[in-house]
């Protein structure tokens, strides 16, 4: 069984281990110590923490295509911002009547624009099954079709990148419309409650924290498990000589397509579960900018070890926090400089240094999943 | 003073001669006569006093009439003097004598008498000023008066306006002038002969009244006006389609200089620069660093923002090379993201050292106005400033690629690097050369932009992405096909517009190129040969 595999891994397991161990801390911080003491773990904080597993899940799925399947996709925000808004619909519906108009069935801001009835593509989103179905399924079918239509005629490198980016893109001008029926410019907001708990309670933050914590792992266990098996092997054969896999017989383009789909999803699920905590979805997220940012933390971290993009989203988007809390006009140049730096500095990332450090220790690791610069410039 | 003007200011006065005895006053001309005439009028004879001003030919004329509507023509209570209020603020009014123009300094307000206008009289005095410049000595001047009249033709001004349509001798003015009285007749006589001249005007009053005599009861009025119409609308529609031509064309050479800088990196080096728009950017704030340092020059600051712009973007463009992106040649990807970085800082480098808000860039005289086809057809002067340096950049860098060494030496470098490099060429030259070319001709398509849209931080931003798709969809390696995937994206872009509006076209193009690749990876001009598989 290909999921049952990464289990027995001992990197799997470790990091499993701690991030089960960082959820404990952190459940264990927030509840049992009072509030002034000075390891409690504020709500805020849990909240925080949440938004950083979020992104630590896209990045994962990132890394899935980025560093397994060699395309760099500058469009996962889309797919990110996709399940967050099937999220957000569902979030919108369960208002209810205690939105400002009191309309029993159209959102705020349908009242606002004199919509009169809901638009059908809003149907089935006041049912939690639906909605969060569509979190899989929306993204998964703009990848299907989007990767079907780009793999098919051979279309990889930077073409890729430029027309993912292109998508994000044009996704971005499209959801700012008001006439498209997802809130303009100002997004989807003010949700009250998800399957019953109330948003702004701290139990529920806390429980959403450790749901995203859960989805992180069962993410990164399914893409341990897709890149240990067979089909990974071929997905790494593909980033490293595309055409020599094709020649060898293998149908790439279904293999790019399953890995770009499955990578997809996780990014919607991720969105999915970010737009509770934050509380607000807007198009935005869909910004190129964001999406190439993504792409950055998986560099920093280290490309192809599914850990680095976890390390590095959580590093990139603490010192965000950080930053814009103190220095707001340095956030840029940092953001910039790490650009920069990381990648002609440090082109396998925090990971390729652990590595390193480990080799000198103990010689003879086995190879490694990670591209080589000379196979990447192949 | 000419003597056709002496002639038609007599015919005028001629003319005017039976309309009442009020005329007989002004055979001296003098001024004082003039005004306190318009002063003493009574609501019904104001309309006499305006005319035999504008009859009078006297040089001030104007003045007084331009003073009289804006409510600042005054009479000093005590001595009766009549005066223009130059400065009406504060409690004591700057005047000056209205028969000389000499200033007499203040006077307080509460020695004049202001020479009361109602409303009525103010829109004969729009006619009436009309008039007076159509006895100016500029046929432009006369023409600009005559188009002003269309719509506004009344009574009064029939008889005089049909008598000067006799002696003007411009066939332009003559032809506004016909129209504006066919309008006239039209409206109120519903003659038939001149809905026939109203055919040929696409002056928007013309229309008007075509459709008020459509809407009339004469059937032989009413079908000569809809024929009059149909062919109004075929020629409405025309001027609409080369205006839309026009702006589509006007976004293409945007697009063009904005992307040609990218097609010689990103095409003929293989490197992408995501920092492209940033380059774009800084050239824009050259011209308005340039403008800083010559006040009140905008046209010379603007001619030496080209060279500057250049410069000042190619010298980056080196910096951006020799700093990042040699370390990570062959390296595409992460030449993407190190110069997205590199973007990062320029952007917020601008924002902290000039200022986040957008910079006005002044546009120079003789770049601004527009250029009048006809009613419904002017041209903006910059867009075809813009249009004309977009292709003489071009041809430019044609002739760079072509004709010099350089040129020669890119082709070489980009079609075997190995064999270039044995055969004595500097490679890391070339690569310096070329990145410093592209990132120049970037510099110039900001100091473009400068006079089209506002030049603030988040400039090149807003190119970038269309630069890259004008690139994608033109070949890459290609200038030919950059200046085709540019204009025809500009056009396309502006032909949906109506239909779709601006939003919704940008994303209708986007994924017809989205789509397009698909069906054309290499674009529209791919490079064939060995260098193709690279």
């Amino acid at each position: 069984m290909w999921l049952a595999r990464p289990l027995q891994e001992r990197s799997t397991q470790l990091f499993l281990g701690i991030l089960f161990l960082a959820l404990i801390a952190v459940t264990a911080l927030h509840l049992a110590l009072p509030e002034g003491h000075p390891l409690h773990v504020s709500a805020y904080t849990v909240t925080l923490l949440g938004k950083y597993l979020c992104y630590a899940l896209l990045a994962v799925a990132v890394d899935l295509v980025s560093g397994y399947l060699g395309i760099l996709s500058l469009g996962h925000g889309a797919f990110f911002a996709l399940g967050g808004y099937a999220m957000g619909m569902y979030l919108m519906r369960q208002i209810g009547d205690r939105g400002t108009y009191g309309d029993p069935v159209l959102p705020d801001f349908m009242v606002f624009l004199n919509w009169q009835e809901l638009p059908w593509y809003w149907y089935g989103f006041d049912m939690a099954w639906f909605a969060f179905a569509m979190v899989l399924l929306v993204p998964g079918a703009l990848a299907l079709v989007f990767g079907w239509l780009a793999f098919r005629s051979r279309v990889t490198g930077v073409y890729l990148s430029i027309i993912t980016q292109a998508l994000t893109f044009a996704l971005m001008l499209a959801f700012f419309r008001n006439e498209m029926g997802f809130g303009g410019n100002n997004g989807l907001t003010d949700f009250r409650e998800i399957l019953g708990f109330n948003l702004r309670s701290d139990a529920t933050r806390l429980g959403l924290f450790i749901a995203t914590g859960i989805a992180l792992a069962i993410g990164y266990v399914v893409c341990r498990g897709i890149v240990t098996s067979k089909l990974g092997r071929v997905s790494v054969a593909c980033r490293d000589a595309e055409a020599r896999t094709r020649f060898l017989g293998y149908r790439v383009e279904r293999v790019q397509l399953f890995v770009f789909v499955v990578s997809a999803m996780l990014a919607g699920v991720a969105g999915a579960l970010y737009v509770p905590q934050v509380g607000i979805i807007n198009p935005s997220e869909f910004s190129p900018i964001f999406s190439i940012e993504i792409v950055v933390w998986v560099a920093l971290g280290g490309r192809a070890t599914l850990y680095g993009a976890v390390i590095g989203a959580i590093l990139v988007n603490y010192a965000k926090t950080v930053f814009t809390g103190v220095m707001p006009d340095a956030w840029l140049f940092a953001l910039g400089a790490l650009f920069v730096l990381v990648t002609v500095f440090l082109p396998q990332g925090i990971a390729g240094l652990l590595r390193k450090r480990r080799k000198t220790t103990d010689d003879g690791s086995g190879p490694s999943d990670a591209p080589t610069t000379a196979e990447a410039t192949a | 003073m000419s003597i056709p003007r002496l002639l038609t200011m007599l015919l005028f006065v001629l003319l005017m001669a039976p309309v009442g005895t009020a005329m007989a006053q002004q055979d001296d001309g003098s001024g004082e006569k003039l005004l306190e005439q318009l002063a003493d009028a009574s609501p019904a004879s104001t309309e006499e006093a305006l005319q035999a001003i504008a009859a009078s030919g006297h040089e001030r004329a104007r003045a007084w009439l331009e003073a009289y509507g804006n409510n600042r023509l005054s009479r000093v209570k005590d001595t009766g003097e009549i005066v223009i209020v130059l400065n009406n603020r504060g409690r004591d009014w700057t005047v000056a004598d209205a028969v000389t123009g000499e200033n007499l300094g203040e006077m307080s307000r509460r020695d004049l008498d202001r020479i009361a206008i109602n409303n009525a009289v103010r829109r004969q005095l729009a006619g009436v000023l009309a008039m007076l410049d159509l006895y100016a000595e500029d046929p432009e001047v006369r023409e600009e008066a005559a188009r002003d009249l269309m719509g506004k033709v009344d009574e009064a001004v029939l008889d005089p306006l049909i008598g000067r349509l006799d002696e003007e001798p411009v066939a332009a003015v003559r032809n506004r002038l016909e129209q504006a009285v066919a309008i006239y007749r039209v409206e109120q006589e519903g003659s038939i002969e001149a809905v026939d001249v109203l055919a040929g005007s696409l002056h928007p009053r013309a229309r008007a009244a075509l459709n008020s005599a459509v809407a009339s009861e004469n059937p032989a009025l009413k079908a000569a006006a809809q024929k009059a119409l149909l062919s109004v609308e075929q020629k409405l529609k025309m001027n609409r389609a080369a205006e839309t031509l026009y702006f589509g064309l006007s976004l293409g050479s945007v697009l063009v200089l904005a992307a040609i800088g990218l097609a010689i990196t990103f095409g003929v080096m293989g490197v992408i620069n995501m920092a492209h728009g940033e380059l774009i950017m800084l050239g824009a704030y050259t011209t308005w660093g340039m403008q800083q340092l010559l006040p009140g020059q905008p046209g010379l600051a603007l001619i030496l923002s080209i060279p500057a712009g250049f410069l000042v973007a190619a010298l980056a463009g080196i910096a951006i090379e020799r700093s990042v992106i040699q370390f990570l040649k062959g390296r595409p990807l992460e030449t993407l993201l190190a110069t997205f970085g590199v973007s990062l800082i320029l952007q917020q480098l601008v924002r902290t050292v000039i200022s986040p808000l957008n910079r006005t860039v002044v546009t120079p005289e003789w770049m601004s106005g527009s250029l009048v086809i006809n009613d419904a057809l002017s041209l903006t002067l910059n867009r075809m400033y813009v249009l004309g340096f977009a292709l003489l950049v071009f041809a430019g860098l044609m002739l760079i690629m072509r004709r010099t060494r350089l040129g020669l030496e890119v082709r070489a470098v980009t079609q075997n690097r190995a064999m270039a490099r044995s055969m004595g060429i500097k490679a890391t030259r070339v690569d310096i050369m070329t990145f410093a070319l592209g990132s120049g001709v970037a510099g110039l398509a900001g100091v473009a932009l400068s006079q089209l849209t506002n030049v603030g931080p988040n400039l090149g931003q807003n190119y970038i992405i269309d630069s890259f798709m004008v690139v994608v969809f033109g070949g890459v390696g290609n200038l030919w096909g950059t200046l085709v995937a540019g204009l025809t994206l500009g056009t396309i872009n502006q032909l949906l517009e109506p239909w779709a509006g601006a939003v919704l076209a940008k994303i209708i193009v986007l994924v017809f190129i989205i789509l397009f690749i698909q069906k054309r990876p290499r674009g529209l001009f791919p490079q064939k040969g060995r260098a193709a598989e690279g």
